[in-house]
């Protein structure tokens, strides 16, 4: 007994000193590169120790996890959506669900300050913020039969709270769906082959859908296996498209073109039926991102690629030419996704709930999957970070901030001490098999860049251009997946509210209801999309903080519900768990959106930008193409500014409302009626 | 060679369950635990049902 109790204590002893051991390594070197093992090795005992103690102590002490309580996939279990199913599986599909392009894109972006900024945050924020949210909301809406954040905000804040919380996931919707359009629509320009690739998963997902509910009803399985072959080759052919004489004509697009046919495809894909091409799509994209998250943490491990990227940059000062802004706050809005994501409270009170078989899951569910995606932040991290510092910026900064032929721009980023030459592009570029890879905004290029570095090496290099491809076609495959499903809840959203307006525009299977509300949709993210496209600094810089904030003040929402619950709830001397990543969160959304109004910098400040531009305008300085989007732009900036000022507002009147709830029960002026469900005991074995 | 096999067919059954592939089965076995004689959907039509359920709120994040 003292034996095995010596023995753990030793094994969590040793994995701290391993972890501090990688800290140090990490955040001391100053040699020429640090191997990317230690930042496995920091991550993963971070991740251990965080899960088994501060998860363990939540789950006892805090939430008093109760195995003997009887989960409502127990007591409402049909069969379908209500059914207790074993943890791991649940881990599977939660971790599928949260998992998306923020984690991917965020770390890279965020790389401009070197490894060590980003590194710290997505372990320290998913530790004690993400996690938490994550865990603490799946265990709200587990005890309260699995309803969502806007009804468990409609319970605790009121019908303002509800509304807000609608509000904001339409808002951040609509924003997300329009950066990660502009991310796949960066990746595609002017690249046959990423083009010809992406347009195939069209074809296959209708293909596998129509095999699905025709061929053989149900079969999910078989029929991935089929879609998954034909993606790989689809890959393959794309290469061949690339070297035909004729067909790389066709699919040698400009951004435009792209944007708009990204644009009619997420309209179109909406208002089908699901079966023939959103489900089949997702099939296929799960399984595309599981194997890659899969194949790339072995990658690394395997091969342990050098980082060249320095531990700081010298854009903490705000200079940054991917995104503006100093550290703090913007760091923190850049990830957003990795660290904690305030998306994942509305899966963690959606499906997942409804599937929990024991209280107990919770702690793997919750936190588990929050580890592991901030674990995929880090591999993304580690895959920008292992380029070399020249071409990451090459590759990533817009052709407006450094300028658009080969020698000025290699010239500009080479003087801030990141040296890079056009032939060293060029080679690159030859060896992806592309034309060009500067100013390929939205981190989705360099990634695959990476990534094709990384695989090419550790599974036998000559193939880079197949490898950097189907890292596109991964990306891409779960981007669309995005589009067609986001539109189609937004669709749904836009109903509910504008029901409520006139009532037969509620009605979901109401042909022109459902038309005018998709329209509505698509015309939301289709306007930031073409804007990104016409801006000529990349769009990402404007957008990707937008949506940064728009994710973490959805996360402070969220934490705002889980905390006037503690305190209604007798947790009280535990609210400080979802507080403090609360008052964090609003200290950091709100520090951010005050910049983005009251800034002088054009380059932060939205207002401050459109003043600048429409300054330049009137002097005649711009040269006519520019002068020509600038109208259209000097809106949008102001446009942007005004629905930060929005957020901020919702975000406030939110927080300042739970206070006050809480205040009044704490004094004894409210009497709050408990909102979980009775308790009932199990009967599970 | 036993634990091999069933090791094997453990990850086979993680992985079906993953996909939805048991789906079905699970609401079939369901249905006949429950509500023994009653009406059970059949394969096609139990997989649109579902379909129009799961897609009609969010299950995909950023």
């Amino acid at each position: 007994m003292t034996t095995s109790r010596l023995a753990r204590g030793a094994l969590w002893a040793g994995i701290a000193i391993a972890g501090a051991a990688a800290f140090g390594g990490i955040a001391l070197n100053r040699g020429e590169s640090i191997n990317a093992l230690w930042f496995v090795v920091a991550a993963v005992s971070t991740y251990l120790i965080g899960y088994r103690f501060y998860s363990g102590w939540i789950a006892t002490r805090v939430c008093g996890l109760d195995a003997t309580r009887a989960t409502p996939a127990e007591r409402l279990d049909n069969g379908r959506d209500f059914m207790p199913t074993h943890r791991s599986i649940v881990f599977g599909h939660h971790f599928a669900a949260i998992a998306g392009a923020g984690p991917l894109i965020g770390p890279t972006l965020a790389a401009q300050f070197g490894y060590l900024p980003g590194t710290l945050w997505l372990l320290v924020g998913a530790v004690l913020a993400g996690c938490v949210q994550d865990m603490l909301v799946l265990f709200c809406s587990t005890r309260r039969d699995g309803k969502s954040l806007a009804h468990l905000a409609r319970d605790e804040l009121g019908r303002f709270g509800a509304a807000a919380a609608m509000l904001g996931t339409l808002f951040i919707m609509i924003i997300l769906m329009a950066v990660l359009a502009l991310v796949v629509v960066k990746a595609m320009a002017h690249s046959p082959w990423s083009t010809a690739t992406v347009f195939a998963t069209i074809p296959i997902a209708i293909l596998v859908g129509i095999y699905l509910r025709f061929l053989r009803p149900g079969r999910v399985m078989e029929a991935t296996v089929i879609g998954v072959s034909l993606l790989l080759l689809a890959v393959a052919a794309g290469g061949w498209v690339d070297h035909h004489p004729v067909l790389h004509g066709w699919f040698d697009l400009g951004e435009r073109a792209l944007a708009g046919f990204v644009i009619a495809y997420g309209f179109v894909a909406a208002i089908l039926p699901v079966w023939l091409l959103l489900a089949p799509r997702d099939y296929l994209s799960t399984f595309v991102k599981l194997g890659v998250v899969f194949l790339l943490a072995f990658a690394i491990v395997i091969l342990q690629p050098e980082i060249h990227m320095p531990a700081i940059t010298r854009f903490v000062d705000g200079t940054g030419p991917i995104f503006s802004g100093e550290l703090f706050p913007f760091l923190f809005i850049t990830l957003a996704c990795g660290a904690i994501s305030g998306f994942h409270a509305l899966v963690a009170s959606g499906t997942t709930p409804k599937l929990i078989a024991r209280e107990t899951d919770v702690r793997m569910v919750g936190y588990g999957s929050m580890a592991l995606e901030s674990f995929v932040a880090i591999m993304a991290l580690v895959a920008a970070c292992v380029l070399d510092p020249g071409v990451f910026f090459a590759i990533n900064t817009a052709a407006g901030v450094v300028g658009a032929d080969p020698a000025t721009a290699t010239a500009t980023i080479s003087s801030w001490g990141f040296p890079v030459s056009p032939g060293q592009m060029q080679e690159l570029a030859a060896s992806m098999g592309e034309q060009s890879l500067y100013g390929r905004t939205g981190g989705a290029p360099s990634l695959a860049v990476g990534m094709a570095h990384i695989f090419g090496s550790a599974f036998g290099d000559g193939l880079f251009a197949v490898w950097y491809h189907f890292a596109i076609m991964f990306e891409a495959v779960f981007i669309l997946t995005v589009l067609d499903a986001g539109t189609r809840v937004g669709r749904f959203i836009m109903q509910d509210a504008l029901g409520a307006i006139w009532e037969p525009l509620g009605r979901t299977s109401w042909g022109p209801s459902a038309w005018a509300a998709s329209i509505l949709v698509c015309a939301g993210w289709g306007y930031f999309l073409y804007i990104g496209v016409l801006d000529p600094n990349g769009g990402i810089n404007i957008l990707w903080p937008l949506f940064g904030m728009a994710n973490q003040m959805l996360a402070a929402i969220a934490l705002a519900v889980v905390t006037a619950i503690f305190v209604k709830s007798g947790r009280l001397r535990y609210a400080w768990v979802p507080g403090l990543p609360l008052a964090w969160l609003v200290t950091v959304t709100t520090t951010a959106a005050i910049q983005k109004i009251t800034s002088d910098d054009p380059r932060i400040g939205f207002f401050a930008a459109a003043q600048d531009l429409a300054t330049r305008l009137a002097s005649g300085i711009l040269p006519p193409e520019r002068a020509a989007v600038a109208p259209k732009l000097i809106f949008n900036l102001q446009l942007d500014g005004w629905l930060t000022a929005a957020l901020l507002a919702i975000v406030w009147i939110i927080v300042l409302d739970m206070a006050r709830g809480c205040w009044l029960h704490l004094t004894g002026r409210r009497v709050a009626t408990s909102t979980e469900s009775p308790f009932v005991a199990t009967r599970l074995a | 060679m036993n634990g091999a096999t069933g090791m094997a067919r453990t990850a086979w059954d993680c992985l079906r369950a993953l996909l939805g592939d048991d789906a079905y089965d699970r609401y079939v076995a369901h249905r006949h635990e429950r509500h023994p004689g009653e009406a059970v959907l059949d394969r096609r039509e139990f997989y649109l049902a579902e379909l129009d359920r799961r897609w009609a709120r969010i299950n995909r994040c950023c």
